[in-house]
This record gives structure tokens, C-alpha cells and sequence, in this order.
């Protein structure tokens, strides 16, 4: 002992603030560095309530169970039946969410396709046209009409089997696109009509359209020029889904799409991903009850997207009344996106296989959130699309076995009396009772 | 369906007595080989969509005034309209011609990818939005936002331009012959080259408007706000 050093005294440990801690104080020294706001993909990456926060009860003495390899139990699902003559029909109500070529390789969009016509459903263009590879490679392919219409003709519109008007998205309700010059490449810049390199930005609004009345009327425009064949859908990002729901169906809809806050985008500003919008599971009771208050629930279609992950979201959301729901970014990890293959090249980008999100760099070593050809052609598209089949039928076989235990016979047999909640903030977003009581906040009075 | 072929071989469609759709469905399955070279649609009384995306070189007089999206998606047909138009018209045009006899309403030849749209009269605002490659030449003025976002193509203006012309302008040319209320964000006055004085002179005649190119100014953008920047931030 060194008495010299006089007696111990115990030293507080390094605390660090609830309110800054490490991940606020590094961005404030980047803000500070750099002047402008951080950019990302994906979708919010906060804790928020979900489906996670809800249960199924399964059968019991009142419920009877079906066998669960052996009685059917059905996935089916059909879009569009309010006007369009030629509605969609899918093997299964999971659906491939929009996102363009541009913000994806060529080789992703492919085998997108690939994978959700193995599995007997749709995918989705995004903001910057339709490609010969989702088109050749798509069985059921619907087309966006987006504020900037990038890449927007006549020819594509009449050759794709379903228009998706989009209003806006779960990742940035109120925003638009960007996609910064590392990714404009020529094609991209031919496909846009833009010069090369720039970094673009995507409109927020339609050019030609403001309201609900003026919706009702591109809608009209948009059946005439389709010959009243294709369903139309309308998109919106999650912020106030009962108006949203009533106005779209007003404006004569044949699906409305809502998409909640964890919906991934493929380059926003952080501040916009974290702090606009709603989780998808605060929103998709009060987008059902407008449809019943309008008597259209099951009639015109509600598809949700935001944060699906497995077989029991899928469930879920339908038991919540939706008839089919999207899947984006898990159809990318599917394919490939972030996955520890690539650990080395992720921590030279500056972070790991699981986190990485700077998807707008164009330097994604899984080759899929690229337009670098050498990077891009690192995903084959043959069996990514067969990954993506593979994880679809995962989802519909955990979704039908969740159904059959509570012994529905099909998928849209689910109904909010199979679930109850374990937060009570989940209860009074999802309108089930709090798990052990008949309270749903809000809703009932006391336990 | 309510059309009739008259002797001068045109086809008379009536909307009073037909349906849109009828027309609609009507044009849309002509081939471009077809006889019907020359259609007349009367009683349009302001009604939505009419003549959309037609593919055939046909000639369509619409006999009246029309809602929204006239002409919407044009590819390849030469369409007059004989009064005012609505919102949208010859949005997303491809190719073909649209002649507008009267004045036309908000985001005339928005997001159009081709052809030539022509104004007599006055366009409000935000006309050229968007505007992907179209020629568009007003007679008269237009309104505030015009060619905003506007990527490529022209626009000639021979009267006066509302405020922030060419925001956020991409690599569409603007040209006005009178006064411009004010110039919106990365836009600003070029140098008329020989270049962008043929332009003009060819659209002109085209548009068989008289006017002289030495009369016009000519707009651009100022290509600040193709990369982001810190110093730009106010306005992005």
C-alpha cells in the first residue's frame, strides 16, 4: 500500500444521460460537422408498439381447433372487386411492397419478381418506372403513380395488372423521394429524365391533383385510360387513417394500402423516419372502422405494410381486419440485405451486418440497394427470388397455423376476438382487451 | 354508343348521348393504320377525361369546353379543343398535339414526356409542371409555380409569367417575352445562345404564333441545387 496516497476514495462510475447518450450525442457531432441532416433507409428503428404487444388466445372449451396438417384453411385472397373488371387474384394475401429501380439493382427488382410469382403473389414498382425485369419476371405486377412520375407512359400503365396511386408512405408521410447521384446512373437518368450524378428529390405532391375531389377525378382519368379493367389502389402513409380510409374510398378506390412508420424508404431524413407518422398497429382499427362505418369492409380491400415480419404479424394484422398485407424491407433481408456474408465489408462501411441502413450510398455489399454493377451483380437473382419464395410460404404456413388453433378455415376468419394485448397502450391502439381483463381503453370502462 | 360517320368522313361523337367510357373505349382501340382519321366529339360540357390516351395519329376537335386531364396521356393524336380547359390538360403526354382555343387551367402539360401543346389564350398556374420533354407554348400569360420541377422541354411564355418561375428547375428551357413576377429557386436568366434562339424561332412557328425571338427572354437553371449542400440549405 502506498501511504503516501492516502485513504481510498470511491469514484462515481461514468454516467451516461438517458436523455443524450451515445447514439444523441454522436449525431449532434456529425450535425456539427457537417451541417446537414442525416440521411438513412429503412424504416424507424425505435421500440414501438406492436404486433408483438398482442397474443392470440387459441381455441378452448368455446373454440374449436382445426386439425392442423390436415383441414384446409385458406390464404387466398382477391383485390380490386369494388369496380375493376379484371381484379387481382393471389395465392396469398402477403404482398411485395413498392420500391424502384433506382433505390434497387436491376438483379433485386428480378428476383423480387421471381419470388413472389413462385409464391403466387404481386410486387410493386416504386418512384422511378417500370423495368423489363419486374415486368418480364412479375406474374401480377402493380404499377405506382407517384407525385413525380418518373418514367410514368401509357404503354406501362396499360401492361400492368393493378395502379397503385401513391399519396405517401409510412417512412415519411408528407415527404418525398430522394435518390442522391451515387445512384443515378445513366439508365436511371435516362429512365427519370434527369441529368446524371445529381442528387434528386421526388415532388411531395402531385403535379396535377390537390384533394380528395380532384383524387376522385385522376381516378376517373386513370380508369379510362385503362379501360376500366385494373383495380386502383391508394396509397397512404399512416397519420390519420380513418379520413385518410373515408376519402380514398370517396375518391372511388378499389384498396387502399396503409403503410405504418416502420416502413422502410430507400433514403429520408432521419429526423422525418422518427418523428412523422404512426405505427401500423395504431392505425389499422380506425382505417377498418371507417371502411365498416361506410359499409365497404371486405368490399373495397385494405392491405397494411409497416414492420411485417413473420407468419404471426400476418396473422394479426388480418385478425385486425386488414385482407392483406406488404412486405418490404423483410423481403430484402430475404433476398440478402444484411447479412453476415458480408460482416467484413459492412464494418469497412462503418457498421455491422444487421445495423446498416445507408442504403442511399449505393455501396451495399449485398448488391442489392445498388446501381454499381460489379456490387449489384453479386445477387443472383435466380436464387434470391427463390429465398423470397421460400420466406413467403414460411409466413403463410405460420399465419395458417396461428388460424387453424384458433380454428378458422381461412385466413380472413380472423377476427379482434381472437386477440388480446399485453400493454395497455397496445390495447387501446389495436381495440382488444388488455391480456386477464375485458378492459380496452377507451373502449370499455374498468376491468 | 352514339357516333355517327358524316359525309366528310369524320366520326361525330355526342356526348350528350353517349357515354364517356363509349368514347374512351372508341379511341383507344383505333390501330394507327385505321380509316377513321378525323373525329368530332360534341356536347363535352366540361366533362373529365375526354380523348385520353389515344395512340393513333388521329385528329380529335373536341366542340366545347372540358374538364380535367383533356387529352391526358396523348400519344400521338392532334387534338383541338374549340373553348377552355380544365386542370391537367394533355398531362403525360407522350407525342401528338393539343391546341387549346380558349385559356386552360392549373398544371397545363404536366409531367408530359412529348409533343406540342398550344395555348391561345392564358394558362393558370403551375403550367409545365413537372414537364418531362414536352414543347409548350402559351399565347397569353400563366400563372405563379409554372414549370416547376420542370426536367426537360420548353416553354414559351409571349405574355407575362406569375411569381417563382422554374422553381427548383431542372434542364427545361423557359422563354418569356413579357414581364416574369418573380424567379423561383436554381432559376435564372441565360444568355439567348444561337442555339436557344432556334428553339424558339422553330416553336414559334410551329405554334403559328407571331413574335419576334428577340422579344424574349430566355430562363434556366443555375444547377446550385443538384448536389446537397450546406450553404443551399435554405432552400431545399
Amino acid at each position: 500500500m502506498n501511504e503516501s496516497a492516502g485513504p481510498h476514495i470511491p469514484r462515481t462510475r461514468p454516467r451516461f444521460s438517458a436523455t443524450f447518450d451515445r447514439e444523441v450525442i454522436s449525431e449532434i457531432q456529425r450535425a456539427a460537422a457537417t451541417g446537414i441532416y442525416d440521411i438513412r433507409g429503412g424504416g424507424s428503428k425505435r421500440k414501438l408498439p406492436h404486433f408483438d404487444d398482442l397474443l392470440f388466445l387459441g381455441a378452448s372449451v368455446s373454440r374449436y381447433p382445426l386439425e392442423g396438417y390436415r383441414e384446409k384453411c385458406g390464404t387466398d385472397v382477391v383485390l380490386g372487386t369494388r369496380f375493376a373488371s379484371k381484379p387481382i387474384r393471389l395465392k396469398i394475401p402477403v404482398t411485395i411492397a413498392g420500391m424502384s429501380f433506382g433505390s434497387l439493382s436491376g438483379q433485386a427488382k428480378e428476383a423480387l419478381g421471381r419470388g413472389a410469382s413462385i409464391a403466387g403473389t404481386s410486387t410493386t414498382t416504386g418512384d422511378g418506372g417500370m423495368t423489363e425485369e419486374e415486368r418480364g419476371h412479375s406474374d401480377t405486377l402493380v404499377y405506382q403513380y407517384l407525385p413525380s412520375r418518373y418514367g410514368m407512359n401509357l404503354r406501362d400503365l396499360r401492361r400492368a395488372d393493378a395502379i397503385e396511386v401513391v399519396i405517401g408512405q409510412g417512412a415519411k408521410p408528407g415527404g418525398g423521394g430522394m435518390l442522391l447521384g451515387q445512384k443515378i446512373t445513366p439508365r436511371v437518368a435516362a429512365m427519370r429524365n434527369l441529368p446524371e450524378g445529381i442528387d434528386q428529390r421526388s415532388a411531395c405532391r402531385h403535379p396535377d391533383w390537390t384533394g380528395p375531389d380532384d383524387l376522385e377525378i385522376k381516378i376517373l382519368e386513370l380508369r379510362e385510360l385503362t379501360g376500366w379493367e385494373k383495380p386502383i389502389y391508394v396509397k397512404v402513409g399512416a397519420s390519420r387513417p380513418y379520413y385518410d380510409t373515408a376519402l380514398a374510398v370517396k375518391a372511388g378506390a378499389d384498396v387502399v394500402v396503409l403503410d405504418g412508420m416502420q416502413g422502410g424508404t430507400a433514403a429520408t431524413q432521419e429526423v422525418f423516419i422518427e418523428h412523422v407518422g404512426l405505427p401500423i398497429l395504431a392505425a389499422i382499427r380506425p382505417a377498418v372502422q371507417a371502411l365498416q362505418d361506410l359499409g365497404f369492409h371486405r368490399k373495397i380491400q385494405l392491405i397494411v405494410s409497416g414492420g411485417i415480419r413473420s407468419g404471426a404479424d400476418v396473422a394479426k394484422a388480418l385478425a385486425l381486419g386488414a385482407d392483406a398485407v406488404s412486405i418490404g424491407t423483410a423481403a430484402l433481408i430475404a433476398l440478402g440485405d444484411n447479412s453476415p456474408e458480408f460482416e467484413a465489408e459492412y464494418e469497412k462501411l462503418g457498421t455491422v451486418a444487421g445495423a446498416y441502413d445507408d442504403w442511399h450510398e449505393g455501396r451495399d455489399p449485398a448488391g442489392i440497394t445498388t446501381q454499381d454493377a460489379a456490387l449489384a451483380a453479386r445477387l443472383d437473382p435466380v436464387k434470391g427470388g427463390r429465398r423470397l419464395a421460400n420466406y413467403l410460404a414460411v409466413l403463410t404456413l405460420e399465419a395458417q397455423a396461428i388460424a387453424r388453433a384458433c380454428g378458422k378455415s381461412h385466413l380472413h376468419n380472423l377476427e379482434p376476438e381472437d386477440l388480446v394485448a399485453l400493454t395497455i397502450e397496445a390495447a387501446a391502439m389495436a381495440q382488444v382487451p388488455l391480456a386477464g381483463t375485458s378492459w380496452i381503453p377507451g373502449k370499455t370502462v374498468g376491468l | 354508343m352514339s357516333a355517327a360517320v358524316a359525309a366528310s368522313g369524320v366520326v361525330v361523337f355526342d356526348l350528350a348521348a353517349s357515354r364517356l367510357r363509349d368514347l374512351n373505349a372508341a379511341l383507344a382501340g383505333l390501330t394507327r393504320e385505321t380509316n377513321f382519321a378525323a373525329w368530332r366529339v360534341e356536347n363535352p360540357r366540361g366533362e373529365h377525361a375526354i380523348a385520353v390516351g389515344v395512340t393513333a395519329p388521329v385528329s380529335i376537335t373536341v366542340d366545347g369546353p372540358v374538364g380535367y386531364y383533356c387529352a391526358g396521356m396523348n400519344d400521338g393524336a392532334d387534338v383541338t379543343i374549340l373553348g377552355n380547359a380544365g386542370p391537367g390538360v394533355a398531362e403525360n403526354m407522350m407525342s401528338g398535339r393539343v391546341h387549346v382555343m380558349g385559356d386552360a387551367s392549373q398544371a397545363a402539360g404536366a409531367t408530359a414526356h412529348g409533343g406540342l401543346l398550344v395555348i391561345e389564350g392564358n394558362a393558370s398556374a403551375r403550367c409545365g409542371i413537372s414537364m418531362k420533354g414536352v414543347d409548350i407554348v402559351v399565347k397569353g400569360s400563366v400563372g405563379h409555380m409554372s414549370a416547376f420541377m420542370a426536367q426537360s422541354g420548353n416553354l414559351v411564355v409571349l405574355g407575362d409569367a406569375g411569381e417563382a418561375l422554374g422553381d427548383s428547375l431542372y434542364e427545361a428551357r423557359l422563354f418569356v417575352r413579357g414581364k416574369v413576377a418573380s424567379l423561383g429557386a436554381d432559376c435564372e436568366e441565360k444568355e439567348m445562345t444561337e442555339e436557344a434562339a432556334g428553339i424558339l424561332a422553330g416553336l414559334l412557328r410551329r405554334a403559328d404564333a407571331r413574335a419576334e425571338v428577340s422579344a424574349f427572354r430566355f430562363y434556366g437553371s443555375a444547377r446550385k441545387l443538384y448536389s446537397f449542400h450546406v450553404d443551399n440549405a435554405g432552400d431545399y
